[in-house]
Order: structure tokens, then sequence, then C-alpha cells
């Protein structure tokens, strides 16, 4: 399979930009030129079968993806599903994504579905696209379909090998014309199939195998372009200057503060101030140099130290109670014993590797806009409302960006960009700085939970409760598609609009009076704010699941039960159990006392710790090994064993990398992740003021245990085991220590801090 | 200020017309139109500028352009091509370590220089020698493995 980045040129034949991106081996070019004589194409709707699959006249074959690899391989596992049911050669599939032209909309990057949702269209597509290609040999073969066999493209009569055709010969240049069966929905919830079923998983060859990725020579060479290498001819440099302390407003800007700087010049919309330059430089020195008169500060800011407190008594915005079964409180006034916690979790900043990019070409008929979002097709819309386009006269063209794990600065950038470039008559390119990446991104959401269980005499859960209150997920929404949900907007007049969006825990404990619900704040800041909060990676995962799962492991130590054998307890699933049972066996579980009585009489105490979850039907189990200097307060989590348990797995290797990515990522968020702000501005602006894990505290290992599926339709595996870190690692340093903290990051200065208290 | 300024980036001589106390990444980037030295924050915090300049590992995005003038300059591109690689880019291709990938310069020019002072590092060594760079995907794993298969001490 290739990777394919077409260049406007490459594939349309017109227009005079010229992009200079990477194209891996000659099958850009080849679709380029397919694309062209082909011609005709159909509207790129769903319910068209050539919106997703094109069979090139040499046989190749494009997948059009309408979701997105975010460097975890998605894309590949895509090609291998489209290769199995079309019967080709994984090198003669190339995946398509990224770019509103080319792709319908699948929603891009989210929730972890690429796979999911994204992977049960492109299989449907594919397997109608051989469908229709052996009616066709059958008709021109003159034998029934049935007698007709495939071998990489090549249709031939199965008792007679040498009569045979070619998808090639069969496709003869031509779109397929075809219809499919399309739900009208865009987005996550799009489904489009035909009449042809899909193959069983046991007639498989490529799915199931770990072929690699090969856009990572690129990347290894330094060969691909990203995002912030777009360069359009004509194109602007533009830096945007956002206000020092949040709340504020321009009230005058200064030009003369840069008349030093030849070429550099102000762009002022209402409260959006940037500095445009030819050269980047210019930009740059300009952005530092421009004096602006800003609005005396406001304080929406609590003292940070006091936000878990105010979060506690904020009014509720909103809330629900999506699991309640039997009488919880009545169980609790009966209850032998009740044990009671409560946890917090802090502000978190998505921190991507390099700050946003985006590149703008905004014209009066028409836009190009090239982004590292992850959500493309929703950029395209955000960008025509935004500068007033119709979104059909609005192309977006993902380029890789930065890192992406969420709703991040990209978003952002996307809308700035097209916004200068409407106020300048030029191409724009926005990159932020550091301290915009980190200090103004949509932040993970902060929230407190309570949690209460009743135990009976025999030390059985009789009720359980679980409340959960904090910003929304949602102050901004998921995607960049409504100018409101980004700083342009917000600084130009849409005013922001939250949705109020929580959540409870995801695990199949059979309690007998149970209860989950949540509630939400608002915002600190009712405008353009840097701490409004946003999806990143496994939204609110995190948080609810180091509450939820610390809480469990709180529980079976008082009835005085082993962790493992506690939720073992309450989980009858078999897919439930079987991923709790590996994860155990695979670490070596012993059934002893906890916390652990060989802790270590040194200064480095030794503990484990379990979690287990559950995400939109993928099931992992964490057991964390950690050593915690007593003197130091240093927690190193030397080792993780993860068993995993998404149905079918498409690419096992390709998983296990994106596993460890997750839980050295969700790591670094338990130990050291906390915005710092304080009354009116955010003090994480760089590595320094948000630290994240550095190499010498990974772990020493990460073993990943992968139970397939085959017979259970593949979930998602993008995030579901970042959730299930935190409590194992928390779980673990109580196993340890013998304390229990309950207050993410779990820093050095807590640990001791609780230690000394202990 | 503007002064005309002669680079030997990568084995190429290129001359350019730059405040010499613009950062050398910026130079690299915009005028030279390297691709994979990047910005990652401006402030030597992170790595992703990372070149090596006469050997040794530098932060591009701090280094003032006039001060590297007919010094050698490498970066990741120059480090080794597909069909002379260095052992490092054939590790690192075998482990897959990348995801995004943004931050792979400094992670490869740092273990590059490391491999050629140290060719048989401990571990303690690769992650005392790799310290302050990030990687915000969390390939650490993989960032391990592929420099202990580089130095052919992978377990």
């Amino acid at each position: 399979m290739t990777h394919a980045h077409l260049s406007r040129r490459a594939f349309l034949g017109t227009g005079a930009l010229v992009i200079g991106f990477m194209m891996a081996g000659t099958l850009g070019r080849a679709l380029g030129q397919a694309a062209e004589t082909l011609g005709g194409k159909p509207p790129l709707t769903p319910d068209e079968l050539d919106s997703w699959i094109a069979v090139l006249p040499d046989g190749r074959v494009t997948a059009f993806f309408g979701k997105m690899d975010m460097g975890q391989g998605v894309d590949v596992a895509i090609g291998q599903i489209v290769a199995d049911e079309l019967d080709v050669a994984f090198d003669r599939v190339a995946v398509m994504m990224g770019d509103t032209a080319f792709t319908c909309n699948q929603g891009g990057a989210s929730g972890s579905t690429g796979v999911q949702r994204g992977g049960v269209t492109l299989r449907a597509a594919a397997a109608e696209a051989r469908r229709i290609l052996l009616e066709r040999a059958a008709q021109k073969l003159s034998v029934p379909m049935t007698d007709l066999i495939v071998q990489d493209g090549i249709v031939a009569v199965a008792s007679d090998r040498r009569r045979r055709v070619s998808y090639g010969e069969l496709v003869d240049g031509q779109y397929f014309h075809h219809k499919l069966e399309w739900n009208k929905q865009y987005g996550n919830t799009l489904s489009a199939k035909g009449r042809a079923n899909p193959k069983k998983a046991s007639e498989y060859k490529i799915v199931g195998t770990s072929i690699p990725q090969k856009i990572v020579a690129d990347k290894i060479y330094g060969r691909l372009q990203y995002v912030t290498d777009v360069r359009v001819d004509g194109m602007l440099h533009a830096r945007v200057i956002r206000p020092p302390t949040a709340g504020c407003g321009p009230v005058a800007v200064d030009e003369s503060s840069i008349g030093a700087i030849s070429g550099a010049r102000v762009i002022r919309e209402r409260d959006l101030v940037a500095v445009v330059a030819e050269r980047e430089w210019d930009a740059v020195r300009a952005a530092t140099a421009l004096k602006v008169t800003w609005t005396s500060p406001c304080t929406p800011f609590p003292p940070m130290e006091t936000l878990h407190d105010h979060i506690r008594r904020a009014a509720a915005i909103g809330g629900a109670v999506p699991v309640s079964k039997g009488d919880v409180d009545a169980a609790l006034k009966t209850a032998h014993r009740v044990i009671e916690a409560e946890y917090e979790w802090p502000l978190q900043s998505h921190a991507s590797m390099g700050p946003a990019c985006a590149v703008a070409d905004v014209r009066a008929d028409g836009a190009t806009l090239w982004t590292g979002s992850q959500k493309p097709h929703y950029g395209r819309n955000g960008v025509a409302k935004l500068v007033g386009l119709p979104p059909e006269s609005v192309r977006a063209i993902w380029v890789p960006g930065p890192g992406s794990y969420g709703r991040n600065d990209a978003g952002d950038a996307a809308l700035d960009a097209a916004l200068l470039s409407k106020l300048t008559g030029k191409p724009v390119r926005v990159q932020y700085m550091r301290h915009e990446g980190t200090g103004w991104d949509p932040k993970g959401p902060a929230a407190v939970y309570r949690a209460r269980a009743g135990l009976d005499a025999q030390g059985t859960v009789v009720a359980y409760d679980f409340f959960g209150k904090g910003f929304s997920r949602q102050d901004v929404a998921t995607t960049e598609s409504d100018p409101k949900d980004t700083l342009a907007g917000q600084l130009t007049g849409f005013a922001p609009k939250p949705t109020v969006i929580f959540q409870v825990p995801a695990e199949a404990y059979d309690f007998a009076n149970k209860r989950c619900g949540w509630e939400c704040i608002a915002p600190l800041l009712d405008r353009a704010s840097p701490l409004r909060t946003g999806h990143l990676r496994d939204p609110l995962g995190p948080e609810t699941h180091f509450a939820s799962e610390s809480f469990i492991d709180e529980v079976a130590h008082a009835a005085g039960v082993d962790p493992v054998a506690f939720r073992l307890r309450y989980v009858s699933d078999p897919r439930h159990v079987a991923v709790i049972r590996a994860a155990a066996e695979k670490a070596g579980w012993n059934t002893r006392a906890y916390p652990n009585p060989r802790r270590g009489k040194g200064n480095v105490m030794v503990g484990r710790g379990v979690s287990y979850t559950e995400r939109n039907g993928t099931i992992v189990a964490v057991v964390a090994d950690v050593e915690v200097d007593r003197r130091s307060g240093r927690v190193w989590a030397k080792r993780f064993t993860v068993a995993h348990d998404c149905g079918l797995i498409i690419n096992p290797k390709g998983l296990e990398l994106t596993i460890e990515g997750n839980v050295v990522q969700a790591l670094s968020r338990t130990l050291y992740e906390e915005v710092v702000f304080d009354r009116d501005r955010v003090l994480s602006v760089d590595w320094t003021s948000y630290p994240i894990l550095e190499v010498q505290d990974a772990p020493e290992r990460i073993d990943v245990v992968l139970i397939n599926r085959p017979d259970v339709a593949s979930s998602g595996a993008g995030e579901p085991s970042t959730r299930t870190v935190p409590a194992a690692i928390a779980n673990a340093i109580f196993d340890a220590t013998g304390v229990r903290l309950r207050r993410v990051p779990i820093t050095p200065e807590r640990v001791r801090a609780a230690l000394a208290r202990a | 200020m503007s002064e005309r300024i002669r680079l030997l980036v990568d084995g190429k001589p290129s001359e350019l017309d730059a405040d010499p106390a613009m950062p050398l990444l910026y130079a690299l980037r915009a005028d030279l139109g390297l691709a994979n030295p990047k910005f990652g924050c401006g402030l030597a915090q992170c790595g992703a500028c990372t070149v090596h300049v006469d050997g040794r590992p530098t932060r591009s995005c701090v280094t003032p352009v006039g001060t590297v003038r007919g010094k050698k300059i490498t970066t990741l591109a120059g480090l080794g091509t597909p069909d002379k690689p260095h052992p490092l880019q054939t590790a690192y291709i075998d482990e897959q370590v990348p995801q995004c990938g943004y931050c792979l310069s400094g992670w490869m020019m740092t273990a590059a220089a490391l491999l050629r002072d140290t060719p048989k590092p401990s571990d303690r060594q690769i992650r005392q020698a790799l310290g302050g760079l990030k990687c915000r995907c969390g390939t650490h794993m993989a960032i391990l493995r592929a420099v202990k298969r580089a130095a052919g001490t992978k377990a």
C-alpha cells in the first residue's frame, strides 16, 4: 500500500498551485494520471461506489478513506481490509485520506473509530466492487460467478485458469457508476454498503498480518512534508497576538512599534490581532516587538489551588444519571460498612510536539486550506462559514501535523489562516509559537469524583455510587466546523456556546445497587479562553477511570480481597474476564496481602496495581509495577502489562505500538501533567512550565497481550488503553507505600507529602 | 543588518542574505527550503530542530545563523539515505518507531552522536544521552529499542 499525498496539480492536472508534497513511490502520479484519463467521475457522495474505490487500468486500487490516520497506521489497516476484500496484493492498494476533494466525510480521526466505523464502509465498498467485477468477468468468460476465482486482481475460471481476465481489463478505464445504499448521514455514523457480503474472518489473508507503515521511512529520512512545510506562491507568514491576560481585548495597536521590521504589518479584525510578513523570521520578530494596549485584566480564574473546590461549589449547568440500578441510597443506609473517597484530576494540555500550523488561500470564488487537523472536512465547513463561502467551494487538504490527539490547536490555526488570508487577499501561513500551542490550546477538563460503596458483613458490595463533576469535555466542540468553537471565531463575534457533556465509568461490574452520574459546570470565562475545554485523547477517560478504578481498589482493600480476584468477583462477561485474567497471568500476579508486605525496607518501595476498563467495545486490563523512592517521592512505573481485546485484529504490530504509545502518554499525564494558571492567565506555556515524561522515566518494559476475536467486529484501539493506566499506577503506589494518592498528577512533592502524613 | 552568509549543509554549500542573529532553524527551513528540522518550541526545550554542527547535536532554533559560518551542518536528511542509510535509520524503520514523527530530528541526531562516541551504550547511558528530548506520541519504548538495535545491543 502506498500512502498517497497528492498535489492538486498531480491529481487534477490544473491549477497554479504547486505544492511539493511527497509522493511515496509512483502510485501518486499514476493516480493523478488515472483521474485525468478516466473523466466523468460521478459526484463525490457516499452513495456512489466511485467515492470509495477506484480500480486503475493497470489493476491498482485506490481506496478513498474519509477518516484519518494520526501516525498509528490506521490507513495501513484500511489498505489491508480493502486488499483482502478485493483479492489484490496489499502493495497494489493506495489509501487516500484527508482531502475533501476526494474523500467523503466519515468524521475524520474521532473516537478511535477509524477501523471500527470507517473500515466498515470501506470493507463493504471493496466487497461490492469485487462483486461487480466478478459479475462482469462471468459475462466475459461465459461461466457462472461461482466458477470464478480471484488472485491478485486476476479473475480466472477455477477449472481452467488459462481463461482469465484482469480487474484492469474489466474496469477498462471507467468508473463503476454504481449506487450504494447510504444511511444519509455524514461523520462517524456514515454508513454505505452494496449487495455484496464481505468475507468471513476465516477467509482473510492480509488482515491479521503485521504490515509495516511505508510512510515511516519518509519520516526517518527527513523527506516527508508536514503541514509546517507547505509553501504557496505569494504566501505571507503570520503570527497571531493573543491577549496577555485571559478575557482582554485590544484597545490600541501601535503599528509604528514594528516600523523597523521591513515588510511586516499588522492585521486586525475586531479582537484578533496578527502580524504578517513575507519572511517568517520577520513575522516572528514583529510579533514580539508589536506594542498593543489591552483592556485592563479581568480575573476570570479562581486561585489555582482552589480549582477543585470551585468545581465542587459551582452550580451545575447540566447532568445525568446514566446508570441507576436498584436502590443505592437504601442499600448504603443498611450497609455494614461504607467506603468513601474523592479524586481530583487537573486541566491538561494537548501540548502537541509542535504548535499548530495551517495555510489558507481564500479567494472571492473559493478557498484552499492546508491543515494538520484530524478533521479536515469539518475544517472546510468552519472556514466556509467564517469567510462567507459555500462549503463546496472550499477544499481542505490534510497534511501531517505535529501530533494530534483530539481537538488541539490545529483547528484554531486553520480558521486563523483563513481569516487572515481573506483580510490580506493573499495565501497566509499561520504557525503558532510554543506559548500559544501549550497556553491556548483547548484543555482536557478538570474534574472531581466522589465515590461511595456499601459492604455487607461478608465484604460483598451491596451499593456502589459514583458521581463526577467537572468542566464539560466540549466547551468547544470536537470539530472546528463552526467558528464559535475556534479562537478566530470567538475573537471576531461568534460567541462560544458550550455543549454539556461528561462521562460515567465504562466497565461491567455487576453490583446489586449501582448508580453513576455526573454534572457539568460552566466554563471559567464566557469568551475566548485559554482554559476552554475540549477533546484530549480519550476525552474524560483517564479522569473518570482514574477515579473509578482507584476506588474499586480501595473497596477491594476494605473488603480484604485481592484486587484481581475482587474485580473478577463482580464481572461475568467472558471477554471482560478473559482480559483481566490475561493481564494478571502475563504479569505473574499471585495472590498475596495488600499493600505489599515485602515492599522493601530501603529507600525504594515496590508495588503492583491493576486496573480494568472498557471503551466502546474494547476491553483493557493493565498491571503496573512501580518503584517509589521514599526520599525523593519519585515514582518509576517500571513495567506495564496490558491485555487488550478489540475484537478482530487487523495489524498486530501496529496495534501493539499504538497501545505502547497510549500507555506512555497516559503515564505522562498521570505523573507529570497539570496546566498551571493564576487568576488571569495560563502559566503553562512551554515544556518547562508544562513538563511531560522524559525518557529517563520511561518504563523498562511494556508487555502487551493481544486477544484476537476473529468473530467479533473490530472496535477501536487509538484511545482505550489510555484510560486504564492512571489507576493502575495509583493502585501500585498504594501497594508499594500503603498510601493512597487521589490527585493527579502524582508528583514527587505530592508523594512525599502523602508519605509524611501517613 | 542583513549579511551574506555561507553555509555548508548536508555537504552542499549555499548562501543566503540574513540577519546573523536569526536562528539557524529559519535559515534551514525558510531560506534553504529544508523540511526536516522542525520548529517545536524555539526555546531549546524539545529537540525537534536538532542538527549536527561539526558533529555536535545542536538546537538550531536558538543558534544564531551567524555563528555557524563555515561549519559543517548535518540534518536528519544528511544522516543517511535509503541507498546508504545510517544504522539508526534502518533500526528506526525496522522498529516502526515514529507516530507523528515531528520529534525525530532530536532523538535521531542526538542518538547518532551518542553511538559515534559510545558504540555500545548501556540502557542508562542511552536514557541519559537522550534526556531533555520530547516525544508527545509516547514512542519512547520503540526509540530505546531502535537505538539498541542500531548499536547491536538489543536483547
